[in-house]
């Protein structure tokens, strides 16, 4: 990044009402429990990652709030932990989020052909996302993935040894699948 | 107590006293100088780096010195403790270096700065500063902003110290603003649009080291050199209505805390007197204030900084306080 | 070939579940250790054992034990670091994808001989699917009471979590991890107080790789004196390497540690050699925060001996012709490599990654950065190269946490080895 501009940029408090399904909300307070009495701030990053797939595809403010409310949060806090990591987005992103893995390893095995071809691909650069609101291209650090690199993950799950050609295969696929194929397991779903 | 000897000078001091404290009791120039800590917020310092010093013996039962240089803020004194400030050269260099750091993307717009002549950006960077400015990377920008009716923020001038979010934590019921992003693109802010309006959000103002937050009642009218601090008080049902009043004449130009030779405020004040009581007949003049603190501006070298430029080092400066 | 003693099972069909892994003699180490050994035996046999930390820093693990609180009064816990976020380290995620019941197994004996009844996994968010993994296994071996209650029936009680993280390389660094664990922004503490004292919630904590507790299982389960005669020296038992960049076999290896560094790179059991048939030309042997090292220097000390995988060797020479084996995530680079482009590259890694508490750090990474970018992109100036240096050097050993001095590194490493190639990109 060599841009020495700074967006500042204030976000907006639609006051929507969002909530979990009563499902997820008993996973939310099983989660809960797992940390000591009076600790259920512990909880704030698994609950992040089970709102912005549940509620939206990003944290809008108003998810945050309402987790906020769930975890008895002054939602500034929420804002601060939701700002310093970079798996949670703050603006509306593509149905299928590209995060492509720029670091080293990766590049020195074809990564930066890789991420060049998705940009020709989808005429797109890293941080956009395709008119039909179906792709955001996103570059991203190591994956832990650097022996099957170049690779890449979308809506996280893996995808390894990349290639030009593959990642074509690997988009088309994505454009055809329907929702009852469906991805794989969910956040909620990961936990006992 | 514990024995600790800092540049060659012994004290003693209680269990628990950093290395800082125990250099403040001491005084002078072997005060190392803190752009984080203070010591009214709990959790402040460890962050700016500007106050590191050499532990050249640990203890006196275990003599080694410590591997790296430490944070004076936050190491606490042990027994028979010996510590380097200003007599190490190392210190001094890795001080230089912590200057220019916070420097490389710092504006030094002091001559349009609120904080000009009361900041310790300028007086650090007056004694320490490098001699030429060793880069040609363009400096981080962002706009400036409103947070609330009451205060500015110049973002651009931040040292990520955090005192203002320990401030508004441990001085209001819902802290409304907060160190966002991570990295070098950290930002101060309220993330969404919402007025900052709790009854002491105003001190955040006087614990920034810098002009990043400024009181927006005080209208750039004057440099502050221009004008006389004096003690002043009044009734006040939320604080103690201790403060000092910045004044022209008969004018109230800025009403601040009352900061002490560390650039402490001695008490907190309430928004109320800080902002809304800028007339002489509100309160009671005692009478000037000292300022102690060796700025730049009382060293009458103001001519020398100029915008974009690094401060040259001029002898004599980098004696301290009293 | 090294006896593997992790992943000797690694390859059985179905061993992710807790009957293969059963069948196979898992557990059986977690049975030995909590009917027949008292936790002060367990943690002895890890001390005689010289297990060393396998999260980078390779700190002896029995005595970083033998730190913890005891005296307190207030729960001890147990944090397994899983954030694996280190470029070219990606053995946990093999670990604990192949044998999360050995991770178990492992937390359990730990657990046990640190006197823990509440033990978390703190995992990296991008490996998602392997917190179900892992949950799973969990849910079973606690059916199958080797978890929860009462285990086996002794008075030890168990639970283990997996918490995941969200996309932070510097919640790996322990206290950040704590912080994180905690529900907060990842920046790290400033020490003292150390974990052992007052880590999570305040409390008597002990932070440990995947690796280093995994290896705890094979340690009771053949006793610490046998698993000290594996490796080499100081160096005992066996490491996960991770091996990635130009090679032929890019992989997980488990080696016994003492392997010749040319044996790891060119026996076909392992990297197999440098991919294309092309000539070796530097190695970063313990992940992207350790000292880079041109071809002769990985091969060889400057003293002429053959280098080996272990702490001490790969440490050979210091700062000026050493390394170090850290996380031992071994990235090859061969003669078509640009070092110039990589350190930038890595160094746009710790600007992105540092988490902005201290000045050194947060302007430090930045800078070293815009420098690098601009040599790289024709713009660079000769002296840009010393300023390079300069700046590497006032960030190391002036940080809160060893980020700083892992984003100097790289550079200066780079310099002192390369400075042709990057003399040669400004002219
Ligand atoms: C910036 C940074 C990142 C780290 N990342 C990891 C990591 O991903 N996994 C890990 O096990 N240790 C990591 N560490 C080391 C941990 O701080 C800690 O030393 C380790 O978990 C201790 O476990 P061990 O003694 O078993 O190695 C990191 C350290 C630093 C400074
Ligand atoms: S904050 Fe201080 S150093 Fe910066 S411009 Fe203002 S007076 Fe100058
Ligand atoms: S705005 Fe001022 S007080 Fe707040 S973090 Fe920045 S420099 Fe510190
Ligand atoms: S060294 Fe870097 S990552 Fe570590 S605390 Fe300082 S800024 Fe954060
Ligand atoms: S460098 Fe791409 S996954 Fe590690
Ligand atoms: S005052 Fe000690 S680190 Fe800032």
């Amino acid at each position: 990044m060599q841009d020495n501009k700074i967006k500042h940029h204030l976000f907006v408090r639609e006051n929507k009402s969002v909530a979990f399904s009563g499902k997820t909300l008993e996973k939310v307070n099983s989660l809960i429990s797992r940390y000591p009495e009076g600790r259920q701030k512990s909880a704030l990053l698994p609950v992040l990652h089970i709102a912005q797939e549940e509620l939206g595809g990003y944290l809008s403010v108003d998810v945050m709030d309402y987790v906020a409310l769930l975890l008895n949060l002054n939602p500034m806090e929420v804002y601060e932990v939701a700002t310093f990591y970079s798996m949670f987005y703050l603006e509306q992103v593509g149905k299928y989020v590209l995060e492509v893995c720029h670091t080293g390893p990766c590049a020195i095995c074809g990564g930066e052909e890789v991420l060049q071809h998705i940009k020709d691909y989808l005429h797109i650069d890293t941080g956009e996302t395709t008119p039909d609101g179906m792709f955001t291209l996103k570059e991203v650090e190591c994956l832990g993935a650097c022996g099957s690199g170049p690779s890449m993950q979308v809506n996280t799950e893996f995808y390894e040894h990349m290639t030009a050609k593959q990642v074509e295969k690997v988009i088309e696929d994505l454009r055809q699948k329907t929702e009852e194929e469906g991805s794989s397991k969910g956040w909620a779903e990961q936990f006992s | 107590m514990l024995k600790v000897t800092i540049d060659n000078i012994e004290i003693r001091v209680e269990e628990g006293t950093t290395i800082l404290q125990a250099a403040r009791m001491i005084g002078g120039k072997v005060v190392p100088p803190a752009m984080c800590y203070y010591s009214k917020l709990k959790g402040s310092g460890g962050k700016c780096r500007s106050c590191l010093v050499k532990v050249v013996k640990g203890s006196a039962k275990d003599t080694r010195p410590m591997p790296k240089l430490v944070a004076s803020c936050s190491t606490p004194v042990q027994d028979g403790m010996v510590v380097e400030n200003t007599i190490s050269e190392e210190v001094q260099e890795a001080r230089k270096g912590v200057v220019e750091f916070l420097l490389i993307n710092h504006p030094l717009d002091c001559p349009v700065c609120d904080q000009a002549g009361e900041c310790d950006l300028q007086d650090l960077s007056f004694g320490f500063g490098m001699e030429e400015t060793s880069t040609v990377e363009p400096r981080r920008e962002y706009p400036v902003v409103d947070i609330g009716k009451l205060i500015k923020l110049h973002m651009n001038r931040c040292i990520h110290c955090y005192r203002c979010v320990l401030a508004a934590e441990q001085l209001t019921k819902k802290r409304a603003h907060g160190m966002l992003y991570r990295g070098d693109t950290m930002e101060i802010s309220t993330f969404i649009q919402t007025a900052i309006d709790s009854d002491f959000s105003g001190n955040m103002i006087d614990v920034c080291p810098v002009g990043a937050l400024t009181d927006r009642t005080f209208r750039f009218k004057s440099r502050v050199w221009f004008l006389n601090p004096m003690n002043a008080h009044r009734e006040c049902s939320k604080c103690g209505g201790r403060v000092t009043a910045w004044m022209f004449g008969n004018e109230i130009y800025r009403i601040t805390g009352r900061k002490d030779q560390f650039g402490e405020v001695e008490e907190f004040i309430c928004n109320e007197c800080r902002f809304e009581k800028k007339d002489i007949n509100d309160w009671v003049i005692e009478g000037e204030r000292k300022i102690k603190r060796q700025s730049v501006i009382s060293g009458n070298h103001y001519e020398h900084l100029k915008k974009g430029s690094i401060i040259h080092p001029i002898e004599g400066t980098t004696e301290p306080q009293e | 070939m090294g006896r593997a003693i992790l992943l000797d099972k690694a390859n059985i069909p179905g061993i992710r579940a807790f009957g293969v892994y059963r069948a196979h003699g898992g557990y059986n180490a977690a049975g030995k250790g909590l009917l027949e050994m008292t936790p002060a035996q367990v943690q002895q046999e890890v001390i005689k054992s010289g297990l060393r930390g396998r999260g980078g820093a390779g700190f002896p693990t029995g005595l970083k034990w033998s730190f913890l609180d005891r005296k307190s009064t207030r729960p001890r816990y147990l944090v397994c670091n899983a954030d694996e976020s280190e470029p070219g380290t990606f053995k946990d995620r093999y670990l604990m994808e192949k044998l999360p019941h050995l991770l178990i197994e492992g937390l359990i004996l730990s657990s046990y001989a640190l006197g823990v009844r509440t033990c978390y996994i703190y995992i990296r968010g991008e490996f998602k699917y392997l917190v179900g993994i892992l949950e799973t296994a969990i849910r079973e071996a606690k059916k199958n009471n080797y978890l929860g209650e009462k285990i086996l029936g002794t008075d030890f009680s168990l639970e283990i979590y997996v918490h995941p993280g969200a996309g932070a390389y510097i919640c790996g660094e322990e206290t950040a991890l704590l912080e994180s664990l905690e529900g907060k922004r990842g920046n790290p503490r400033i020490k003292p107080p150390f974990p052992a004292y007052k880590g999570l919630y305040d409390c008597p904590t002990v932070v440990n790789n995947v690796e280093t507790l995994a290896a705890v299982a094979p340690v009771i389960g053949m006793g610490g004196e046998t698993y000290s005669k594996l490796g080499f020296g100081k160096s005992t038992g066996t490491k996960l390497m991770s091996a990635c960049g130009n090679i032929n076999k890019p992989g997980v290896y488990e080696i016994e540690m003492g392997l010749p560094v040319e044996d790891f790179i060119y026996s076909d059991e392992y990297c197999g050699g440098i991919k294309n048939g092309k000539m070796l030309k530097a190695v970063i042997p313990g992940g992207s925060s350790v000292p880079i090292l041109p071809a002769d220097l990985i091969l060889n000390t400057s003293r002429g001996e053959a280098r080996l995988l272990t702490y001490e060797s790969l440490a050979e020479g210091g700062f000026e012709s050493g390394s170090m084996l850290g996380s031992g995530g071994f990235i090859v680079y061969d003669e078509d490599a640009c070092i110039v482009r990589n350190t930038w590259n890595l160094t746009r890694f710790y600007r992105h990654e540092s988490c902005g508490q201290c000045s050194p750090c947060r302007e430090g990474t930045g800078w070293m950065e815009r420098i690098l970018y601009r040599i790289e992109h024709g713009k660079g100036r000769m002296s840009d190269i010393d300023l390079l240096v300069r700046v590497a050097k006032n960030i190391e050993g002036n940080t809160i946490c060893p980020l700083g001095d892992a984003a100097a590194w790289p550079v200066a490493s780079a310099i002192r080895h390369f400075r042709g190639e990057f003399e040669a990109h400004i002219k």
